[in-house]
């Protein structure tokens, strides 16, 4: 009962952060600023609210060990409501009023970008956990990321597809408004059509639509065994539902903007047999995520999503940084969370490269069964070099490539 | 072959459901020459009591003749609502303008609008929700194509309320009153007819419609958020003034070919393209018919 209560408690005082907190916090005092972005409603909101459940944990433990160079921490947090322009507001809000020495956010590749120009151009390091758009850590030497990028993200799948599932024809449908999807369908393109695949049908729809379902016949008729997706989960629910409502049987296979809650809820029995890369799995016996997963069950009461550990890790690089900055200013910060080396983070050991990508992370492949999420699969960094190499090479080799993958991101 | 029938049914079954919004944007023209540019939420409002109501439903009745009963009970509840709303709408916000200048309601309605999805956002929360099912989807094979038993119960009740509307318009006494209102409003006064009354129920009658359009729409795309009545609610608007505003018949009938284009266009290689094409080729036709397919040009006196 006990237990329950503090639960309960825990969920209150995370669930929604008073207003006066944020603007005292601002007004000056001992505490370290750290400002966050993230789409906590609109379509994307389970996005949002995860990376923050997982940042906030993060803050508090650290804040519980005395906090960074004996000042607390303090997370000011923004809803951009799923919106690029709104990130871009929210972010020059938190840089220009509220005078955050950091910036943690977003998921979304389109709403990072967006907001990267306004972080480099201040010079405020900003980590992005899980916007896998290779263009985004390209805005500048601020700009980071936790999690692996598209080429290896959409060569793994393509690899995983063509190899492991000895598929030949696939079928790709595409957010056009999203710089994510459009760069992990291309990404998947070259390296299935490296692999001797075919993308039998190509169609496009707009974050937002409701009905795909004339999109969805033409896919039909073209028979692929598998339709690759690279959406949000929000879409990808309804685009399940009326490709079984047209017949459709076959597999539908997608990144990770498919992890949510909502996914299963939302799409149903129509998302059985499908699957998707992810950056980690709830279920891995690695005694780290085991640790983690417990913690942030008992605090927030369900499992937490691979959006939630990169969130995690993000916040957790950045207090590493931090507390080895010399000053707590944007370019030693900066400097600091480029030398991360060796870093035991939830979603792997994380070391940032020269171009503040992490290096060599683990993909995970998740397949829907039961009305759960289920591992499928798993891409290790070692043996995943012909992935790698066939992602670095096969957009300027490729001749279906229709735009260089540089061009699509920004 | 198949895929121009699959896309044909989709684009009925979908062009239906803008038939049903178009109704109201044209009725409400008709007589009160406003377009009510809030129509489109109350379209949404119609979705969310069907979201509330059908959720309490499949905790409260289980069975297949109970799905069928409270699915129609869901939707009655609805249109009472949205009936109230748009009864509301018009007593509150348009009434009071009725001899103002024509802009200051067009400005009115848009303000209108805007309250119900921003006000919809803080009552409903600015999440996607997703509808429940009402009825227990089967899928169809119709030959070379395949439905579901969602688009068959779109189709029949859209023609049962197009019906029941064409009755009410030529067969009632309240039918003529409006056609008469329509007319000539002055004139239409003069001769006893209670032009407040008329109006007040013109917009119940289209509110109605919206709602039904509004739980038709939840069952075939049931993922439901404040600010969806904005798109439907503009392709509708065309629709009724592709048709001929003010016209009903031709409400129906631009809604069709708004739903068949978009099917057609999105199933080609121009998907990304397909609301842009789909008004393209609205342009066109109002180039050559300005009045819209039924409207009847009439030339000012001078």
């Amino acid at each position: 009962m006990r237990k329950l209560l503090i639960v309960a408690v825990a969920l209150l005082a995370v669930g929604c952060p008073p207003p006066s907190e944020t603007t005292s916090g601002a007004s000056g005092g001992n505490e370290i600023l750290v400002g966050e972005y993230g789409s906590l409603t609109g379509p994307e909101a389970t996005f949002g609210q995860s990376t923050h459940n997982g940042i906030m944990m993060a803050m508090d433990e650290v804040n519980a060990a005395g906090g960074v160079k004996g000042r607390k921490i303090k997370v000011l947090t923004e809803d951009d409501q799923s919106k690029a322009e709104e990130a871009a507001n929210t972010v020059s809000k938190l840089i220009s009023q509220n005078n955050v020495v950091a910036l943690l956010g977003e998921v979304a590749s389109s709403n990072s970008l967006a907001a990267a120009p306004i972080a480099q151009s201040n010079k405020v390091p900003m980590i992005s956990p899980s916007s896998t758009n290779p263009a985004v850590t390209e805005k500048g030497e601020y700009i980071f990321r936790m999690c692996f990028i598209d080429s290896y993200q959409g060569a793994s799948m393509a690899d995983y597809i063509s190899k492991q599932l000895k598929m030949n024809r696939a079928a790709i449908l595409v957010d056009v408004k999203s710089d994510y999807s459009t760069g992990l369908a291309q990404f998947f393109e070259s390296a299935f059509v490296a692999n001797g695949g075919r993308i039998v049908a190509k169609q496009s729809y707009a974050k937002g639509d409701n009905d795909f379902r004339s999109q969805l016949t033409a896919i039909r008729s073209a028979n692929p065994q598998v339709i690759f997706i690279p959406g949000y989960y929000n879409d990808i629910g309804q685009i399940a539902i009326q490709a079984r409502d047209l017949g459709i049987t076959q597999p539908l296979a997608g990144g990770d903007g498919w992890e949510s809650p909502k996914l299963v809820e939302i799409g149903g029995k129509a998302m059985e047999g499908s699957f998707y890369s992810n950056h980690y799995f709830a279920g891995d016996p690695d005694p780290r995520v085991r640790q983690f997963v417990e913690m942030y069950r008992e605090r927030f009461g369900q499992t937490p999503d691979s959006l939630a550990a990169l969130g995690y890790d993000a916040a957790k690089v950045l207090v590493n940084a931090m507390s080895k900055a010399a000053q707590l200013d944007g370019p030693s910060i900066r400097d600091q969370i480029a030398a991360t080396k060796g870093f035991p983070g939830v979603t792997g050991v994380i070391t940032l490269g020269p171009d503040r990508n992490p290096i060599g992370k683990k993909l995970a492949i998740l397949e829907v069964r039961n009305g759960d999420v289920v591992l499928k699969d798993t891409f290790e960094p070692a043996g995943s070099s012909a992935a790698a190499a066939a992602a670095t090479t096969a957009p300027t080799t490729a001749p279906t490539a229709t735009t260089a993958p540089a061009k699509s991101g920004t | 072959m198949e895929d121009f029938l699959q896309n044909l049914l989709n684009g009925i079954a979908a062009g239906s459901i803008y038939a049903l919004i178009a109704l109201g944007y044209t009725m409400v023209y008709g007589v009160l020459k406003l377009i009510n540019f809030a129509h489109g939420d109350i379209f949404m409002i119609g979705s969310f009591v069907g979201f509330y109501a059908g959720r309490y439903m499949a905790r409260h009745a289980t069975g297949e003749a109970a799905s069928l009963g409270s699915a129609a009970l869901v939707l009655l509840l609805a249109m009472l609502v949205c009936g109230i709303v748009g009864y509301l709408n018009e007593r509150i916000a348009y009434r009071p303008l009725r001899n103002a200048p024509r802009i200051a309601s067009l400005i009115t309605a848009i303000g209108v609008s805007f309250l119900l999805e921003y006000g919809g956002q803080m009552v409903f929360g600015p999440d996607p929700k997703f509808f429940p099912t009402l009825v227990e989807k089967k899928i169809i094979h119709l030959g070379t194509i395949t439905t579901t038993n969602y688009q068959f119960i779109v189709l029949a009740v859209a023609i049962v309320f197009m019906g029941l509307l064409q009755y009410i318009i030529y067969g009632t006494k309240f039918g003529r009153a409006l056609r008469a209102v329509s007319f000539n409003f002055e004139t239409a006064s003069l001769m006893g007819i209670p032009t407040d009354r008329i109006i007040s129920m013109t917009f119940v009658l289209g509110s109605m419609l919206a709602a039904v359009a509004g739980i038709l729409y939840g069952l075939s795309y049931p993922k439901i958020d404040p600010l969806m009545g904005i798109m439907p609610g503009l392709k509708a608007f065309v629709a009724a003034v592709l048709g001929g505003i003010g016209n009903v018949p031709g409400a129906v009938v631009g809604g069709l070919l708004i739903g068949i284009i978009e099917s057609f266009v999105g199933g080609s290689q121009f998907s990304s393209y397909r609301d842009g094409i789909a008004f393209v080729i609205l342009i066109v036709i109002l180039l050559f018919r300005p009045s819209g397919l039924f409207g009847r040009y009439e030339p000012e006196k001078v």
